[in-house]
């Protein structure tokens, strides 16, 4: 899957094995009764396909949680009816690894649950903090983990198992409660993780080598992305699930910036648009609210009929998921060859006319490089502001999801031009075309 | 489980861990949505325990639970092979974009 070439073709053969799996599955000798089996596949079937047809790509980061969700709950359940089917007799070994899938598996389904309603904005994302919450929550862990040890050495009590899978479940909403919107990238990897190591914990308590391969994979690829998040964000993993960024972040303050934003008008944008000779855009998470893809590629379109060289720069954590920007950019049809990295785009700014930044704020903002005592000290940015000029396509006046003021908006090179992005972009296409 | 089964599980496991880095830490940026969705998708393989749950009547309440694994696992593998194989034919070659 190293390229996207490629990648289909892996793609095909991974369904293929995994079909051969589950037919290999359903001939096991301890199956008697196959109607909830079939019944099972028929619903979940439906539900699946009806998912993977008609979510929207902007959607994509509330899916891929609920789907976390759905796989760490089989889990869960499958080693709580292991559980179950025994009274609680295992061997400490199997027992070992079945407490692993159900705590895994139970904290990852509610916190995904939670992160998914984050996402789909039936809560609000900003973190949710009180006094004393990380104590009170590696008290409830420290907790679960004890119940967990004691249920291993001494085996069978049936209240007590429950009691753990309970906290478990407590524990996964209480871990994703206090972290913001913006760091939902690293969660939605870390609950890959986990949702990956539950499936493998549960090929270690029914021994399949299949399961253990296939959860090993998940969890693997889950954590080797959290960790590159973690590093596109200059921030530990440590910071990011305890530090509760949005909260931290207004207590420092880091100097008010004073100064006033330029507003510009769209035809002067346009005009600038029209004859310049590379354009970069930068889109963020405000592209995929805006469902704005479709107007950036035709404004896109434009510009290259006319000539123009037309980039687009994007920071590995824009948007809510790992790579969502480029799905939905791929999605609007922009070939891949024109999606640039944040290392291989850094160097062009200096020679770049005009960058469009969309609905990007923390990813561009300057302060990251040049003011040691910011929050996000550190970051690495798309450095847009060294380019000729910049304008920047925003809602509002207000902050971003961090909440932190962005000095990039009071510098002289940047223009601001307020209003939704996909209108103001819709407008801007027919604006250029008169140019 | 004995011991034995233990260890060649164990060994599965760190070979697997060190394929996987292998394998994901070469997947670029441009592909990571597709990349977790598709990992997704194959940790549905969970559902070959929840169909043996849901199979072998141990008893009532095991069933009950294996049958809702199984409509969860199932989701997963579908939806997730579904919503992949839709991404990656939108990743698009130049020359291919522009003929659309």
């Amino acid at each position: 899957m190293s390229h996207p070439e490629t990648a289909k073709r892996g793609m095909h053969l991974a369904e293929f094995g995994m079909l051969m799996a589950i037919i290999g599955t359903l001939m096991h000798h301890d199956i008697v009764s196959y109607t909830w089996i079939l019944a099972g596949l028929a619903i979940g079937s439906v539900a699946g396909l009806a998912m993977g047809v008609w979510v929207p790509m902007t959607a994509m980061p509330q899916r891929t949680a609920l789907s976390h969700a759905f796989g760490a709950f089989a889990a869960a359940l499958v080693g709580i009816s292991e559980f179950y089917k025994h009274g609680g007799h295992l061997e400490k070994i199997t027992m070992s690894a079945l407490g692993f899938e159900v705590m895994l598996g139970a904290l990852t389904t509610t916190g995904s649950l939670l992160a998914f309603a984050k996402l789909q904005g039936l809560v609000r994302g900003t973190p949710m903090t009180y006094k004393g919450q990380n104590v009170f929550n590696m008290a409830l862990l420290a907790v679960t983990v004890g119940i967990f040890v004691y249920l291993v050495v001494v085996p069978g009590s049936m209240p007590l198992f429950f009691t753990m899978v309970g906290l478990a479940f407590v524990f996964g909403l209480l871990l994703v409660m206090p972290i913001g919107s913006a760091d939902m990238p690293v969660v939605m990897s870390l609950l890959n993780s986990y949702a990956g190591l539950a499936s493998a914990a549960t090929g270690f308590v029914l021994s399949n080598k299949v399961l253990i391969i296939a959860g090993t994979l998940d969890g693997f690829s889950g954590f080797i992305l959290s960790v590159l998040m973690c590093r596109a964000m200059n921030r530990s993993m440590t910071n990011v699930l305890f530090g509760a960024f949005g909260s931290a972040a207004t207590a420092a303050g880091a100097g008010e910036q004073h100064g006033t934003m330029r507003e510009v008008g769209l035809d002067d944008i346009a005009t600038q648009l029209a004859y310049a000779n590379k354009v970069v855009f930068v889109p963020g998470y405000g592209l995929a609210t805006a469902q704005a893809q479709h107007a950036v590629r035709e404004l896109a379109d434009v510009l290259e009929k006319r000539g123009v060289t037309v980039k687009y720069g994007i920071h590995p954590v824009a948007g809510r998921m790992p790579g969502h920007m480029n799905v939905l950019l791929a999605e609007a049809n922009v070939p891949y060859s024109a999606l640039y990295e944040l290392e291989q785009i850094n160097p062009e700014f200096p020679t770049t006319d005009v960058a469009v930044v969309i609905g990007a704020n923390d990813v561009v903002n300057p302060d990251a490089r040049d003011n040691p005592g910011s929050p996000i000290a550190g970051m690495p940015i798309l450095e847009v502001d060294r380019s000729k000029s910049v304008v920047v396509l925003k809602r509002g006046q207000g902050k971003g999801f961090s909440g932190l003021e962005n000095p990039l908006f009071f510098k002289p090179v940047t223009g601001m031009l307020y209003g939704d992005a996909k209108d103001t972009l819709t407008r801007l296409v027919q604006a250029v075309q008169h140019a | 489980m004995t011991s034995e089964t233990l260890i060649s599980a164990l060994y599965v496991f760190a070979l697997a861990a060190f394929l996987g880095y292998q394998v994901i830490s070469r997947v670029p940026p441009l592909l990571h949505t597709p990349l977790m969705s598709a990992t997704n998708a194959i940790s549905g393989i969970s559902l070959v325990g929840s169909i043996v749950t849901a199979g072998a009547h141990y008893n009532t309440v095991s069933t009950i639970l294996g049958f809702i694994a199984v409509v969860c696992s199932t989701t997963n593998v579908v939806g997730g092979f579904v919503i992949t194989d839709r991404m990656l034919k939108m990743f698009r070659r130049k020359d291919i974009a522009k003929k659309e």
